[in-house]
């Protein structure tokens, strides 16, 4: 269902664009409401994120999604009922994780129960590969595809290593640092997906940082997904209420999935 | 066993390397860094000089006679890294990796730290090399161990308060991890514990060794034998596998760690992360940790910022697990009354981390009998908690009833 997504795009000569909220934030309802107020606003693939208490790759913006999604009692089986209610608008559904909760929840568990709420793919930020081989053996047995992260400081072989336990499309993080809207999008980011397009045939999707229709754009030109969290995050934040958050979010998925489609350089 | 941990960083299952893909770069380099300086005498040369002149070592071993007679007949030696520059054990694990940090190129460090010891052997490291610092701190930590933000800052690190999530040692590690991914070309992480993703466990550990080594030398001088038994208090878990690790292969000394129980572990207000917790993944490597049934980490209490942490070093959990060591929890009243008995019974204030130590050793010595020999790792002095220790003991003590020491003797 991924690879589906990436193959409608690209039919259409654009980007796919990627959606991303914790599940549970702004809370349990408006998360699947913003969720789908992203899809008929154009976005091709949403991600839930899977509240954690400790999330090392996560900027100040994520983590105030995320301890607000937590204190309202957001688990494991929250994010799987999350999953479900949102693989129902047509669009395939990842969820983002950290690695302990599914450890904790049962790799085989986890991959078995997300597949069964509709789910397509795990993207987990702090697996390496060297430490994925009974997560791989799971999502290969649940049909889910395990998708995990390149950086700009990862070498060559790791690329190939890397991307060899990918599937449905590789996730490139754009600059060394964590979540959070910038600026600027990352200058090393077309270098990357280009280093990774030499050793996969995946699609490459660009996260960490995009915030607007033109950062959107600019990231069309060179990767195949364009990943937006933070801001989504950060309209929701800035809202004086749930449904103005909601309307926030729909203006901006319509900015980007316009953005995308633009592909200015 | 000491073959351990294997070449990706496995003790058994627990260990390893749980990071963003953007950190694996740096552990590579640093493992290679690290492999390269055991290799060449001068880096071992230079170490050993600076422990000596700088540090102050070996550090002594006080035969603790008048401790001794609260222990049913056991003797109590203290391995005193109380009295090392900076006042405790960190400072052996702390120079090791500044002067890496120096071979490796990089001009700044980061640290976390929970009683503020590691970040005063940090900041201390930093400017005898000539290193940029930085040190985070959960804000809880900031109030209880002021006098040492203090001293970080006049040793010229940057102390920065960190007031999200618990606002204690795991949140101080979380932001120094992400301090580091967006600065590690010109950053070296100085992990304070042997906790965290592979190479540090086992690098840290290899620093803190000499605490063991000196330890065995001195207790053969002294007693003509091995020990009977060697306890430590288990933060991370750095000193008590620095005074472990000498120790493993030796099956006829037994191994005790001693973790804070806070308020009881029954009351779910501790940090006894071996004692009560489960296996999981926290801070790059698995191992025990205190967790909810979601794989959450869990709110963790003890009196000693040192020691509260929900997570420990992977080692331990391995040698918890293999049957090794053994870990136990002590009450924060339980620590505070060892406290006080060593203070009234050595003229040693200890660090309320080390009381934990203390408390567990005594009773150990009741178990194990007259005549058997326990080492304690003393890791750290007490001037950092003189302010928290007044305050508890004036809760218990009606200013009137200070004349004798012998409640704190009674122990
Ligand atoms: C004096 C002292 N002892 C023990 C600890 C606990 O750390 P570890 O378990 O790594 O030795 C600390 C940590 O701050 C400390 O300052």
């Amino acid at each position: 269902m991924i690879a589906a997504a990436f193959e409608r795009a690209r039919s259409e000569h654009r980007s796919a664009l990627i959606g991303y909220l914790p599940a549970g934030f702004p809370s349990a309802t408006g998360c699947v409401r913003a969720l789908r107020a992203m899809v008929e606003a154009g976005v091709d693939i949403v991600e839930v994120g899977l509240p954690y208490s400790d999330p090392l790759m996560d900027g100040p913006t994520i983590q105030a999604a995320v301890d607000q999604a937590l204190s309202a009692g957001t688990g494991t089986r929250e994010v799987l009922a999350t999953v479900g209610e949102v693989a129902h608008s047509g669009v395939p559904v990842l969820v983002m994780t950290y690695w302990n909760p599914v450890e904790r929840y049962g790799v085989e568990r986890f991959a078995n129960e997300l597949a069964a709420a509709g789910g397509s793919g795990v993207i987990t930020p702090d697996l390496t590969p060297e430490e994925a081989g009974p997560w791989l053996a799971a999502c290969a047995e649940a049909r889910l595809d395990p998708v995990l992260l390149v950086a700009p400081s990862s070498t060559d072989a790791r690329l190939v290593k890397i991307t060899a336990r990918c599937r449905g499309f590789v996730y490139a993080a754009s600059t060394m640092g964590v979540t959070g809207a910038r600026t600027a999008v990352s200058t090393v980011a077309p270098g990357l997906v280009a280093r990774v397009r030499k050793v996969s045939e995946l699609p490459v999707a660009v996260g960490l940082g995009v915030s607007s229709g033109a950062q959107a754009a600019g990231v069309a030109s060179y990767a195949d997904g364009v990943i937006v969290g933070s801001a989504f995050v950060q309209v929701l934040l800035d809202a004086p209420d749930e449904d103005s958050g909601i309307r926030a979010v729909s203006t901006l998925a319509a900015d980007l999935a316009e953005g995308v489609r633009r592909r200015s350089p | 066993m000491s073959s351990l941990p294997d070449e990706t960083g496995h003790f058994g299952s627990y260990g390893g390397r749980f990071v963003p893909e953007a950190l694996m770069a740096a552990l590579d380099e640093l493992e290679q860094a690290y492999a390269d300086a055991r290799a060449d005498p001068s880096f071992g040369a230079e170490l050993a000089e600076l422990h000596r002149s700088y540090t102050g070592r070996p550090s002594p071993l006080t035969d603790a006679t008048r401790l001794s007679r609260h222990t049913g007949g056991a003797r109590i030696l203290l391995k005193r890294e109380d009295l090392n520059h900076t006042g405790s054990h960190k400072i052996n694990n702390v120079l090791g990796q500044a002067l890496l940090t120096r071979r490796m190129g990089k001009p700044r460090v980061i640290a976390e730290t929970g009683a503020g010891q590691h970040g005063v052997a940090t900041a201390t490291a930093a400017a005898l090399l000539g290193l940029e610092c930085v040190v985070y701190m959960g804000e809880e930590d900031t109030v209880r161990q002021a006098l040492n933000v203090a001293r970080m800052r006049l040793l010229g690190a940057d102390v920065v308060p960190v007031t999200i999530g618990s606002r204690t040692l795991k949140d101080a590690i979380n932001e120094a991890m992400r301090d580091w991914v967006s600065t590690v070309d010109t950053t070296h992480y100085l992990l304070g514990t042997v906790a965290g993703p592979h190479p540090f466990p086992v690098m840290v550990r290899d620093f803190q060794a000499i605490v063991g080594q000196e330890t065995r030398a001195q207790v053969m001088e002294l007693t003509g034998g091995l020990p009977d038994a060697i306890a430590a208090c288990v933060g991370g878990g750095s000193n008590a596998i620095g005074i472990f690790h000498e120790f493993i292969g030796d099956e006829s000394v037994g191994l005790y760690g001693f973790e804070a129980a806070g308020d009881g572990v029954s009351t779910g207000r501790h940090a006894a992360t071996l004692f009560a917790g489960s296996p999981g993944v926290l801070h790059g490597a698995r191992s025990y940790l205190l967790q909810d049934a979601d794989g959450q980490t869990a709110v963790t209490h003890s009196i000693s910022a040192g020691l509260d942490y929900p997570g420990v070093g992977p080692e331990h959990a391995w040698l918890k697990d293999t049957g090794r060591a053994q870990y136990d929890g002590v009450t924060d009243a339980e620590a505070m009354e060892a406290f006080r008995l060593l203070c009234r019974t050595e003229g040693i204030i200890p660090a309320i981390e080390s009381a934990h130590a203390v408390y567990g050793a005594v009773q150990l010595g009741r178990r194990l009998g007259p005549g058997t020999v326990i080492v304690v790792n003393l890791s750290g002095r007490g001037d950092k908690d003189v302010d928290t220790a007044a305050r508890w003991f004036d809760v218990l003590d009606p200013p009137a009833d200070t004349t004798a020491g012998a409640p704190g003797e009674q122990m």
